[in-house]
């Protein structure tokens, strides 16, 4: 089973709904680019629920809609439901409308049903039902409202039943299906989806013979309205969507409430700017004044446990292994989820609101000056959580350059990982104001280097176009789904991993093999100032960035407290830019290729170093 | 309720309304904005428009999109003029 609908539809809502946590769902446009698969019981059987990127139609536009398409045409579900925003309805019945072209048996879910109601729509849906053939069913995904009758509709699904274009385009069509089903190589659950997507200039021929017919049909079609053929057939869909809508739906009063007037100051075009600064360090001083907190709650604890257990080992190669492994989970748990947790959540939180696309909004004159549009600034925000999404989420953008623009400037936005170490060590032993700073800066070398950028790949990409959400309260289980499932990345990947190289470096020390270590990369250390021990760390941070905070604090004989704040400084500012993570270099090399990739990681490591060789000099100066 | 000469869309005031003639440019940024509701004889509304040469934030079909200065410039709409409201600013 597929879930297909336009993005924001609340489709990775549902599919959370259907088989558990397991997909990232936000208030903003773009956030499936990749199939998700899941497990669902259904009718008493397991069966695959698939979460198709979020699509406008099927026509192959970019590379969320290509994905949606191929997957279907493959031929690997049984069945679709198509996930519709019911506020939206009119629109969202193009789609139904092209997946009628496709033949494959479908379900209609009407989801925000909420929503279409405080718009005042009232939606028949056995009207709705009866006129497409399928089964309709009305959903509140996020509050779990209709996931059971879904489910169980799903055996009446059935292939839409698919109203005539007019007369001229029907004959078109018809043209261009007698040559595909004369074409040994065609396969393909549907020749009319094909002659379609042909007619609409939106795919490739197979032979001659359809070349022809193609071309005969489109001059015809074009003849006769002079228009595109492919425009022709978009506003033949809207058409016959509209008068469906116009069938089935009655449109009352909408209540004008607190969301329609909140844009009225978030959006302003002065009043914008303060409220979106106000956000921003709203989001920081909550981070730290929570995480700091429980850290204070924490550390005590642990230290105790670290107590009982050395005193329990005693001495010797085998304990001190087994002592670092638990400094290193205990550094882990102590250090990073304190700041973790509470970030993660109020990322979560402004992703829900519906806040992003607005700061996208807001940036949008900004980011140009730097070679970059609006919708830029959403990969931007992900990167504070993570770098991996936001990498991947550089699909969104429509233009190859930007990709690579926005890509390789987002790997320098502190991520989680990063956050930890500014607030752990430059935060807690220098002064928050210091690691805000921190931000600020490295804000301004992301700005200076995308200028840079424009320079040597110059072209800014097509404008913004960027759908603005309505505000929605966001549900708490939703918010703690999510900040689980981020978390989840770093419980089961960082702690495991902590442990293990914090083991390794206690290994090595005990062994004697550190301090030749530390002396290989001492060419890298020695010019930023700092000690030897930070060699060992710094090349482990590449594994994951906030190991290099936890495995200095083991590293050196008195913890991090014996830097000196220049020295904590510069730490900090190597960490932010040098080569970025393992898994972050995994998606670079994905979306970018390899040669590019290769590319960031120098420029940014480079840079890193520069950064921090002038953060030295300026604090010794 | 009338209809004035065409202008581009960047060019209407915060609050003004009209009916979207044609988009100039690209295919598939055109394309783009049909889906989102943007097309010939579709009615808009200037919700606001962006600092800094930002973006104008439009509301069609009771949805809110935000288009880019440069590209609202190839959007024309005929401004509308109900009783009150006064033309936009002419072209820039
Ligand atoms: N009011 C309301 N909000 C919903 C509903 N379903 C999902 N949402 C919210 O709508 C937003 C977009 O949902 P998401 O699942 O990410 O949409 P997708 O882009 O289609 O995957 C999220 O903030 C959801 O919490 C619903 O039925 N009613």
């Amino acid at each position: 089973m597929a879930l297909v609908g336009q993005p924001n539809a609340g489709k990775s809502t549902l599919f959370n709904a259907i088989v558990g946590y397991r997909a990232v769902a936000a208030n903003f446009p773009g956030t499936t680019v990749e199939a998700l698969r899941g497990q669902a019981s259904i009718d008493g059987e397991r069966a695959e629920v698939v979460d198709l990127p979020g699509t406008y139609s099927l026509l192959g536009g970019d590379v969320a809609e290509r994905v949606t398409r191929d997957f279907l045409l493959a031929g690997e579900a049984d069945a679709i439901v198509q996930v519709v925003d019911s506020s939206l309805l009119g629109r969202s019945l193009e789609l139904t409308l092209e997946l009628a072209e496709l033949g494959i048996p479908a379900v209609l879910c009407l989801n925000m049903m909420d929503e279409a109601e405080h718009k005042g729509i009232a939606i028949d849906r056995e009207a709705l039902s009866s006129l497409l053939g399928i089964p309709v069913v009305a959903a509140i995904a996020s509050r779990g409202q209709g996931v059971v009758e879904l489910l169980a509709a799903l055996p009446q699904a059935r292939p839409v039943r698919r109203p005539p274009y007019t007369p001229d385009v029907e004959r078109a069509l018809a043209r261009i299906v007698e040559a595909i089903t004369r074409n040994p190589d065609f396969q393909g659950p549907s020749p009319i989806h094909r002659a379609a997507q042909l007619l609409a200039g939106a795919d490739a021929v197979l032979d001659a013979e359809m070349a022809q017919a193609v071309e005969e049909a489109r001059a015809a079609l074009a003849r006769g309205r002079g228009e595109d053929p492919g425009v022709i057939l978009a506003d033949e869909r809207h058409a016959q969507a509209m008068r469906l809508f116009e069938a089935v739906a009655r449109v009352g009063q909408p209540h004008i409430g607190w969301r329609e007037r909140l844009d009225d100051v978030l959006m302003h075009p002065f009043l914008g700017y303060p409220f979106l600064l106000l956000a921003l360090l709203g989001l920081f001083a909550a981070v730290f004044v929570v995480g700091d907190a429980l850290e204070g709650l924490l550390s005590p604890l642990l230290d105790a446990v670290s107590g009982q257990i050395s005193a329990a080992l005693g001495t010797g190669p085998l304990a001190a292994v087994l002592l670092g492994a638990w400094d290193g989970l205990a550094a882990g748990v102590a250090l990073v989820l304190p700041y973790l947790i509470p970030f993660l959540f109020l990322l979560a939180f402004l992703e829900d609101v519906g806040y992003m696309p607005r700061v996208g909004y807001l940036l949008d004159g900004l980011m140009h000056r730097i070679g970059l549009h609006g919708k830029s600034v959403i990969p931007f925000l992900l990167g504070y959580g993570c770098t991996v999404p936001a990498v991947l989420a550089t699909r969104i953008l429509d233009d190859e350059r930007d990709r690579l623009v926005t890509a390789a400037l987002a790997v320098m936005v502190p991520c989680a990982g990063r956050t930890i170490v500014i607030m752990g060590l430059v935060g807690r032993y220098v002064g928050p104001v210091v690691a805000f700073l921190l931000y600020l800066g490295n804000v301004l070398v992301i700005a200076l280097a995308g200028w840079a950028l424009t320079k040597v790949l110059p072209g800014v990409g097509p404008g913004l176009i960027l759908e603005i959400p309505p505000y929605r309260w966001p549900r708490g289980r939703n918010l703690v789904g999510k900040t689980w499932l981020r978390l989840r990345g770093f419980v089961m990947l960082a702690l495991p991993l902590l442990a293990v190289s914090s083991a390794f470096l206690a290994l090595a020390e005990a062994l004697g093999w550190a301090r030749g270590f530390n002396a290989a990369v001492r060419f890298l250390t020695w010019p930023m100032g700092l000690p030897a021990e930070a060699g060992v760390p710094l090349v482990l941070g590449i594994l994951r960035k906030e190991l290099s905070l936890v495995m200095l604090d083991g590293a050196l004989p008195g913890g991090v407290e014996t830097l000196s704040w220049a020295q904590m400084i510069v730490f900090t500012v190597f960490v932010l830019f040098y080569v970025p993570c393992l898994a972050t270099v995994g998606a670079l090399g994905r979306e970018l290729g390899w040669r590019r990739t290769g590319i960031v990681i120098l420029g940014t490591t480079g840079l890193g170093l520069v950064l921090a060789l002038l953060a030295r000099a300026a604090l010794r100066a | 309720m009338s209809f004035d000469f065409p202008v581009s869309l960047a060019s209407l005031p915060p609050g003004g309304a009209g009916r979207l003639v044609a988009i100039h440019g690209g295919r598939g940024q055109a394309l783009r904005l049909r889906r989102l509701g943007l097309r010939p004889g579709a009615l808009v509304r200037i919700v606001a428009a962006g600092g800094w040469g930002g973006p104008v934030l439009v509301e069609v079909d009771g949805c809110r999109v935000a288009v880019g200065r440069g590209l609202a410039r190839h959007i024309l709409v005929e401004p509308l003029n109900p009783p009150g409201v006064t033309r936009g600013h002419g072209t820039r």
